[in-house]
């Protein structure tokens, strides 16, 4: 579904990504792990053509999508919920919601774009409720339903998920992961970057291990969790701790 | 029969896209981790970071067993040896053994590589499988046991045990499948012959064969004289072991295992790649290995690669022909590789002879034989002295076998008969094995 070939990337003449290579296939789960500043959240905004590569391919839906806009890339069927929500604070819910399906109303399937709403509300019960408050009142994980329910309204193929567990309750992230596995289930595939590694490691099916901009391991989550480096570098777990 | 569909039937496009990124990612992980290759690339000024493409690995330099051999025993490993959970090594008969280091990941992908040959085989949960390879540093016997137990059939850790307590354990074990080398399934055979053991009264249905080289003839032979069917399969230990490819049921060639190694083939005089399906000295490169990974390593094994089309079985995974020869003169003599150029060594030591002589490999009643044909030196006063001949072809024989740790049959031949003055490269080894 998506193939990133050698991508460079990063903000000015800072190169962050010294050439990526990364495959999703449909269905699955795919995590990348990394500490701050390897490139995890560089690598999410090129694919999402909120910054544009400096060389390489990204192709989805055989397509490349290395020169196109955000926009474009959302109607192709690739979404994101970007790191911290970054929800409209001064919106409602509802507003927010409804601005994720911008595409769908444009080109006048509203009706269709209303479904979709339904549908986030029962992935979501409590967004129901908070319908017509404002974002910004919102809790930290009230929040992050938003934001994955926005990308959502876009009807995506590929969800791209920038650290959903940052700063939220450690109950609320259950629930959240819990819903990431609901939505492979209902045919959306995602890829997911993660602080938490063993969170995302026990959901993911396969894994990339990010280090200042290259990918030094690639393998199933079993794999990464039976390597020591990961163990030690990213589960916080002495030698031959892990009992899982 | 598949092991791991998803794996072996992947579209060749999926499979270079994967071994694009587990390539970079392992030329990663051996630039920081493995001092042999930082210094070599940084040395050659290769920047790791270009390295695009398959095809882009032909600018990177080869692995050679002799740089194998100066890291002995540990430099090359990627991980500390905590992380190593088995070692293995090479049997040393042709320099330093190298030794080589499993980490868990590498020991379960190890396990699923010996699974499908062994599945490819036909190896179910309901088979009996026999293993008579050796136990031990060599990774043949545990390289299989493996595989077949994570299949879930009956395994028999048989090792290198004599022929009658193979025949005998295949006999009552009622075995269905034999794991050994070659010429073990050939001897097996002549045993049973010998001793009027008819092979419909044993169980087998197919035997499993790697280790050494051998010939279609010999399949037949083998074939035939067990009443079974047979799969070639290849691996060296440098790599991971057996597991690196095998046949399936359609034998057009053994198919590598992609996902995890990427072969290349290359000029035994330029090391230039050769177009498919030209015959080259095999070189491979492993890409998921965390222990002892390798880049472009040089086997020596001369093959070519048959076809990248996918096959009848459904596996889309590059074939290659089996081994057609050595780039060196290595000769395979009981599962023990030995060099002449070691032999030669040996000999310049040892007064009295000139370091000239010749290899003849036989089999007698079934056995194996390998004699060591040495001039004795024109300056020898001694000549005549049969005494002395004696003690000194004894004196030859017994370090032979110290260094090789097998029995060397060694016989002396007159000043120039070997090598005649002026005459080009003379024939090193002889071997009268091959079936006739």
């Amino acid at each position: 579904m998506l193939k990133v070939r050698n991508c460079e990337s990063g903000y000015g003449r800072l190169r962050v990504l010294k050439g990526i290579s990364l495959h999703v296939s449909p269905g699955e789960i795919v995590t990348i792990i990394g500490a701050n500043g390897a490139g995890k959240t560089t690598l999410l905004n090129t694919i999402a053509g909120i910054i544009k590569p400096g060389s390489g391919e990204i192709v989805f839906h055989d397509k490349d999508i290395g020169s196109l806009s955000a926009e474009k890339i959302v109607a192709l069927g690739c979404a994101l919920v970007p790191e911290r929500r970054q929800v409209f604070d001064t919106l409602t819910v509802k507003e927010n919601l409804i601005l994720g399906a911008y595409l769908h109303f444009r080109k006048k399937r509203k009706k269709e774009a209303l479904d979709e709403l339904q549908s986030i509300y029962s992935l979501f019960p409590v967004l129901k409720q908070r319908e017509s408050q404002l974002a910004g009142t919102l809790s930290g994980g009230e929040q992050q339903m938003l934001a994955i329910g926005r990308a959502l309204m876009a009807k995506p193929d590929l969800l791209m998920m920038d650290e959903p567990s940052l700063g939220i309750a450690p109950l609320i992230v259950k629930t959240i992961f819990k819903t990431i596995l609901t939505l492979r289930d209902n045919g959306v595939t995602i890829l997911l970057i993660e602080q938490n590694a063993k969170a995302a490691l026990n959901i993911a099916d396969r894994g990339y291990v990010l280090e200042t901009g290259q990918v030094v391991l690639e393998g199933t989550s079993r794999d990464l969790f039976d390597n020591h480096d990961v163990q030690r570098a990213y589960l916080g777990k002495d030698y031959k701790k892990i009992n899982e | 029969m598949l092991y791991n569909k998803k794996m072996e039937t992947m579209p060749q496009p999926d499979i270079e896209q994967l071994q694009i990124e587990r390539l970079q990612s392992t030329l990663n992980r051996v630039y920081r981790n493995v001092a042999f290759y930082k210094h070599i690339f940084d040395e050659k000024k290769i920047d790791i970071e270009k390295l695009k493409s398959k095809q882009d690995l032909a600018g990177l330099p080869f692995t050679t067993r002799e740089d194998l051999n100066n890291c002995y025993p540990y430099d090359m490993f990627a991980v500390p040896l905590r992380d190593i959970v088995r070692i293995h090594s090479t049997s040393g008969t042709t320099g330093k053994p190298v030794v080589v280091g499993y980490t868990k990941n590498d020991l379960r992908h190890w396990t699923e590589c010996t699974a499908r040959l062994l599945a490819s085989a036909g190896i179910t949960d309901h088979d009996v499988v026999q293993i008579a390879f050796h136990y031990d540093l060599f990774t043949g016997g545990f390289g299989f046991h493996q595989g077949a137990e994570l299949i879930g059939a009956s395994v028999i850790p048989a090792s290198t045990s004599t022929l009658e307590k193979q025949i005998l354990i295949m006999k009552d074990f009622k075995s269905t499948a034999l794991v050994c080398t070659p010429s073990f399934a050939f001897h097996i055979a002549g045993m049973l012959e010998e001793t009027n053991t008819h092979p419909e009264n044993l169980f087998l249905k197919v035997g499993i064969f790697g280790a050494e080289p051998w010939s279609e003839l010999m399949r037949d032979r083998i074939e035939k004289g067990l009443h079974v069917d047979s799969i070639d399969t290849y691996g060296l230990t440098e790599i991971i072991g057996p597991g690196v490819a095998g046949e399936c049921e359609y034998h057009t060639g053994l198919h590598i295992n992609e996902d995890h190694f990427i072969v290349e083939v290359v000029d035994t005089s330029t090391l230039e790649p050769v177009p498919t399906g030209n015959e080259g000295e095999l070189v491979f490169t492993t890409i998921t290995k965390e222990g002892f990974p390798l880049i472009r390593y040089r086997t020596g094994d001369i093959a070519r690669i048959i076809s990248t089309e996918p096959c009848e079985c459904g596996r889309t995974f590059v074939r290659i022909s089996r081994i057609i020869g050595r780039t060196d003169d290595m000769i395979f003599f009981e599962g023990v590789k030995i060099l002449p150029a070691q032999i030669e060594e040996m000999l310049l030591d040892i007064k009295g002879i000139a370091p000239h002589f010749r290899i003849v490999i036989d089999r007698e009643q079934e056995k194996d034989t390998i004699e060591i044909q040495v001039e004795i030196s024109k300056t020898l006063s001694a000549i005549d002295e049969l005494k002395y001949l004696e003690s000194l072809r004894n004196s030859i024989a017994e370090k032979l076998e110290k260094k090789l740790g097998i029995q060397v049959k060694v016989s002396l031949a007159e000043p120039g008969s070997i090598r005649k003055e002026g005459k080009g490269k003379v024939r090193l080894v002889e071997d009268r094995r091959s079936v006739r």
